[in-house]
């Protein structure tokens, strides 16, 4: 009852919704980049709570399934194929035993999820089984998949009648409401901070008037941005503080950096503004050298955005229950 | 507020509580790096921790601030900043029970010099100290751990002599090697594990910062109170090989 990993791919990490609880310690929350795509590979394979999903990066791994099981895969779309026939995003998929799951060209986004029903039996530490790998910790044995990594699953169906069973998934009617479905967007909203009156009249204009540059050194700990120069009228000295995941900061040399899911406890640049939660999964369909521009909304209009997604979560999670019992049903 | 509520409380500070976006609070007691308001921190830290307020997941303490990530408003379990804000202020107007610093007194064993502590003869000229008045200025009075941030376990701790107080590298260096006990601005960190750093290196310790296999994976948490204590090469190495023992164990 395992996957494994023939051919390990770019980069694929086991993901949660992140370590929390130790921030205070200086341990980074890591987690999933993009929280939509990793909730809805759950909700579509029947996982309730926050399983961990396999965040796989722009080129994905060949993976082995030795014993039936339900997986989804929602996020980037990288070509998935099984046994080299193409297969569909965003629906339960039957996987027989020596299945083998690709991937080919990369058609929309950076990374996709991985699922599957009852979960990969990892080692929670400090409470979640997210990767961080700067630190070697959770995860898969803290680091990304390598070639013939055997991840056991936690749950596996029974080998008789899967055909009915896919034919009892195939029929259930998927509809996602558009906060839940993915955008390729090239604008993402943000909440300005505190600090956004210290910058420039011109840097405050260029944040939401200009287009700025992914660059090429971007990746789970941060975006940086190359653009239009975002300076402070006068240099301050910041005191260290909290972070987090969104926060643009400025460093002197003026090209803001976006804190994304990897990112420090703690730091001590200017911010000048927050990107708002609901558009971070935006962010981290991104890539180096795409065009990322900003739209101010307000910290109320973020938080109800952010309640709405969760909600419409919540009321997929239960439209979609008949999921969750057909494979219940199906269980060795 | 109750009679018994100022025998533990001190007078509501001032503080002022701005949102860090969508899922993060922060509230701020001052502009200064001191012990006073690093206590005010901790102690405000710790009475919003065992607030349990719903939705919270994380409180960040640092010099002057205290931070509250939480999960958004839906259902029941998560918050809006306007619901989280009153209950803050509701909280601190109470009154914070003062937390004084830790009854904890941890002492570093530092090997400060040599090849651990590359810096230190620079440090000396930069301050116009002997090397021997530096390890003295950064040993004598104890200090606190104000937060922990940067890597798990890394601590800032302070606030040093005014004679300690030099900037950062300016060019920082990639790879600090981890134990390195290295100063800048008045105050000291500890390496963790390998990481780059721009503070200056004074020396090193053999104890581990980080360790996720013990119950409490921090050596430090905010609040500690530390003793840096010079140590020789010697006495350096043989607590470096006991703990390798311990962990073998």
């Amino acid at each position: 009852m395992s996957m494994i990993v023939r051919k390990p791919g770019m980069m694929s990490s086991f993901q949660d919704l992140g370590r929390t609880g130790y921030q205070h310690l200086g341990v980074p929350a890591a987690g999933v980049m993009d929280a939509r795509a990793h909730q809805l590979a759950n909700i579509l394979v029947g996982n309730i709570g926050d399983s961990a999903t396999l965040e796989i990066t722009l080129t994905g791994p060949t993976l082995e399934f030795t014993q039936p099981c339900c997986i989804a895969l929602c996020g980037a779309d990288l070509s998935p194929t099984l046994n080299g026939q193409p297969v569909a995003m965003n629906r339960p998929l039957v996987i027989r035993a020596q299945d083998i799951l690709a991937f080919g060209g990369r058609r929309s986004g950076t990374r996709t999820y991985l699922s599957v029903f009852g979960g990969f039996a990892l080692t929670p530490v400090l409470g979640s089984n997210s990767t961080f790998m700067r630190s070697g910790m959770g995860g898969w044995q803290g680091r990304a998949l390598k070639r013939d990594d055997k991840i056991e699953l936690c749950s596996s169906l029974a080998d008789s009648k899967l055909e009915d069973l896919a034919q009892d998934l195939w029929s259930i009617k998927i509809y996602l409401p558009a906060t839940l479905a993915q955008h390729a967007r090239t604008h993402a909203r943000i909440i300005t901070s505190e600090q956004f009156a210290d910058f420039t009249p011109e840097s405050q204009r260029a944040l939401t008037h200009e287009t700025f540059r992914i660059s090429a050194e971007s990746e789970r700990m941060g975006y940086r941005l190359q653009g239009p120069q975002i300076v402070l009228t006068k240099p301050r000295q910041m005191i260290s503080e909290a972070t987090t995941f969104g926060t643009i900061q400025v460093p002197a040399g003026g090209q803001p950096i976006v804190l994304m899911a990897d990112r420090q406890t703690t730091g001590g640049y200017p911010k000048i503004a927050y990107v708002a939660s609901v558009d971070l999964p935006v962010l981290a369909q991104m890539g180096p050298g795409d065009s990322l521009s900003f739209d101010i909304i307000s910290l109320e209009q973020a938080q109800r955005l952010d309640a709405q997604r969760m909600q419409a979560f919540e009321a997929l999670s239960q439209t979609l229950a008949p999921i969750r019992a057909y494979l219940l049903n199906h269980c060795d | 507020m109750s009679a018994s509520q100022q025998s533990t409380a001190q007078t509501a500070p001032s503080f002022h509580i701005r949102a860090q976006g969508d899922r993060c609070i922060s509230i701020d007691f001052g502009h200064e790096i001191d012990i006073q308001t690093g206590l005010l921190c901790l102690s405000v830290a710790q009475a919003l921790r065992q607030a349990h307020l719903p939705g919270v997941t994380d409180v960040v303490p640092s010099y002057t601030s205290v931070a509250l990530h939480y999960l958004p408003c839906a259902e029941h379990h998560g918050a809006s900043f306007h619901a989280l804000s009153q209950a803050i202020s509701a909280l601190i107007h109470a009154g914070i029970p003062a937390v004084s610093a830790s009854s904890r007194e941890i002492e570093i064993p530092v090997c400060y010099g040599g090849e651990h502590g590359p810096d230190l003869a620079w440090v000396a000229q930069k301050t116009g100290l002997t090397e021997q008045q530096v390890i003295a200025l950064h040993t004598s009075p104890p200090s606190m751990v104000f937060m922990l941030g940067f890597a798990p376990g890394n601590p800032y701790i302070g606030i040093h002599d005014p004679l300690l107080a030099i900037p950062r590298r300016d060019v920082p260096r990639t790879a600090v090697p981890a134990g390195s006990v290295a100063i800048a601005n008045r105050q000291s960190t500890i390496y963790p594990n390998l990481l780059p750093g721009g503070w200056h290196i004074l020396g090193a310790t053999p104890l581990k910062m980080f360790d996720m296999t013990r119950e409490s994976p921090t050596l430090l948490v905010p609040g500690d109170r530390v003793r840096f204590k010079p140590i020789s090469a010697q006495e350096f190495e043989r607590l470096a090989a006991s703990q390798l023992a311990e962990q073998a164990q």
